[in-house]
């Protein structure tokens, strides 16, 4: 489902005297559908800049990045925007949303964005809320003013509520209780049963260990961090 | 798919100095574009080329008109031009008073265009003019009030409302949120975001204010001195730009 082959990736500081910071080199990685693959290695080796990447968000040098059948380093904005919308989800670590729109509208914006009309995406909205234990008096207040941990649900909700073959996670369980972090996971499990490719950055090792098929170590492919 | 706008190495030059030189991208349906730079850059030339009311010195400007198919706007009879401005084209301006007619009242300003669309039942004009205000939340008993005695953000949401009765394809905006508290950004913001997608309408957004496109643009362009510097994904753009003067624009906005 989704193929990276060869891809490699600097950043050019123009403002800072033009240093040029080489961050991947060669990288290359296969998930296949209804797998779940941690990115590990240590902070800075590239885990977010790789998941950036396949997700179009940092242009990548050269390679190539596959997720279903469009390969994201030479598509052009509105193949990816297509892309996002209905083959592939991510779940960032930090949530970006409209002001003063409801957190029910923010977790129904997925669906609706793919055509569904507006009562049975606010009705799913509700169903992800409840099981992620939103308290129904905070559904139609923006999520801006929630706590850390609150957010980290919505934008869990969000990513989960239109049913992709892929799946981006970032640090999905870091801030949340037991509870709800046993919840994200049997969410995740529940994906993979499905048939959903993903893949996952987790600081929670319990987490990882308890879902992740297989690691893939981003640090053999840093350069200048290789051994 | 067929794109709505195909925009082909335009130029405009006031006298010796470059307003915008070698601008080509295509727009399709549903896609809403964001040109960004800073004041004289050209983003707003660009426009006013694009949405006719500038014409410029080269290039064609081809809009994918509903009876004809693929027509260049430039060469277009100015009938022809004005017809459109009036039906599959929207411009909403920064300062709303340069797009309504203050003397006017509310629903007269939005009945206005669908009258130049040859509407002429006075129940079915005054029943949409009062559907639309509802939609930019504008409370019927408003209707007769003449924009002057609106705030700025109600005045930019009539502004709206009268652009976009007549069901447009493309709405050009230049700053649509210049000039309004934060407050009621958030909202106009929120308001056009929904309208852009339930109308599956294709948008041209210029402004210097790059958290607006971030939330409304799916792409964005990147002007300088008259030339596009950058282009791309609105994220990606603004995460990882590539040229030294979006990287210095990207890093100058101050962190709230």
């Amino acid at each position: 489902m989704i193929s990276v082959e060869n891809v490699s990736k600097s950043f050019t500081l123009h403002n800072q005297g033009a240093a040029v910071i080489p961050v991947m080199a060669g990288a290359s990685l296969q998930v296949e559908a209804g797998e779940c693959v941690a990115l590990v290695g240590a902070s800075g080796a590239g885990k977010s800049t790789l998941m950036r990447m396949i997700y179009g968000n940092y242009l990548t040098a050269s390679g190539r990045i596959m997720v279903g059948d469009l390969d994201v380093v030479s598509a052009v904005p509105r193949q990816i925007i297509q892309l996002r919308r209905t083959t592939l989800g991510y779940v960032s670590q930090f949530l970006r949303v409209v002001p003063r729109v409801s957190t029910l509208d923010v977790v129904a914006e997925p669906l609706l964005a793919t055509g569904s009309d507006r009562d049975t995406a606010i009705a799913s909205a509700k169903v992800l809320l409840s099981r992620l234990n939103i308290p129904e008096r905070l559904w139609q207040l923006s999520p801006t003013t929630f706590s850390g941990g609150e957010q980290q649900r919505v934008n869990i909700a969000r990513g989960f509520a239109y049913p992709y073959p892929a799946l981006l996670l970032d640090e999905p369980t870091a801030s949340l209780d037991p509870t709800n972090r046993a919840t994200v996971l049997t969410m995740i499990e529940e994906a993979k049963a499905r048939g959903v490719a993903i893949i996952g950055i987790f600081h929670d090792h319990a987490a990882r260990d308890a879902i992740c098929d297989r690691q893939f170590d981003v640090t053999q492919f840093t350069p200048g961090l290789a051994a | 798919m067929t794109p709505l706008l195909q925009v082909e190495d335009v130029a405009k030059f006031y006298g010796h100095r470059i307003g915008c030189t070698d601008v080509s991208f295509d727009l399709y349906p549903g896609e809403v574009m964001g040109i960004v730079g800073e004041s004289g850059s050209g983003k707003s030339t660009l426009l006013n080329c694009l949405a006719g009311h500038l014409t410029p010195d080269r290039g064609a400007v081809r809009f994918d008109t509903r009876a004809d198919g693929m027509r260049d706007t430039i060469t277009m009879s100015e009938p022809e031009r004005r017809m459109l401005s009036r039906t599959d084209w929207a411009f909403v301006h920064q300062h709303a008073r340069d797009g309504l007619r203050m003397n006017v009242s509310a629903g007269g300003n939005v009945g206005e265009r669908l009258m130049a669309v040859n509407a002429r039942h006075y129940g079915d004009i005054r029943d949409k003019a009062i559907d639309w205000l509802g939609r930019v939340e504008i409370t019927s008993d408003r209707i007769d009030d003449r924009p002057t005695q609106f705030s700025g953000g109600m005045q930019q949401r009539l502004q709206i409302a009268r652009n976009l009765v007549t069901g447009p394809r493309l709405v050009f905006m230049d700053e649509p949120t210049g000039g309004l508290d934060v407050s009621v950004q958030a909202r106009l913001l929120d308001l056009l975001r929904g309208l852009v997608r339930e109308m599956n309408l294709s948008a041209i957004i210029v402004t210097h204010d790059l958290a607006v496109v971030r939330l409304l643009a799916d792409r964005l362009m990147v002007m300088k001195d008259g030339h596009v510097i950058e282009t791309g994904l609105t994220d990606q753009v603004l995460d990882d730009p590539q040229h030294a003067y979006t990287q210095l624009l990207v890093s100058s906005v101050l962190q709230v």
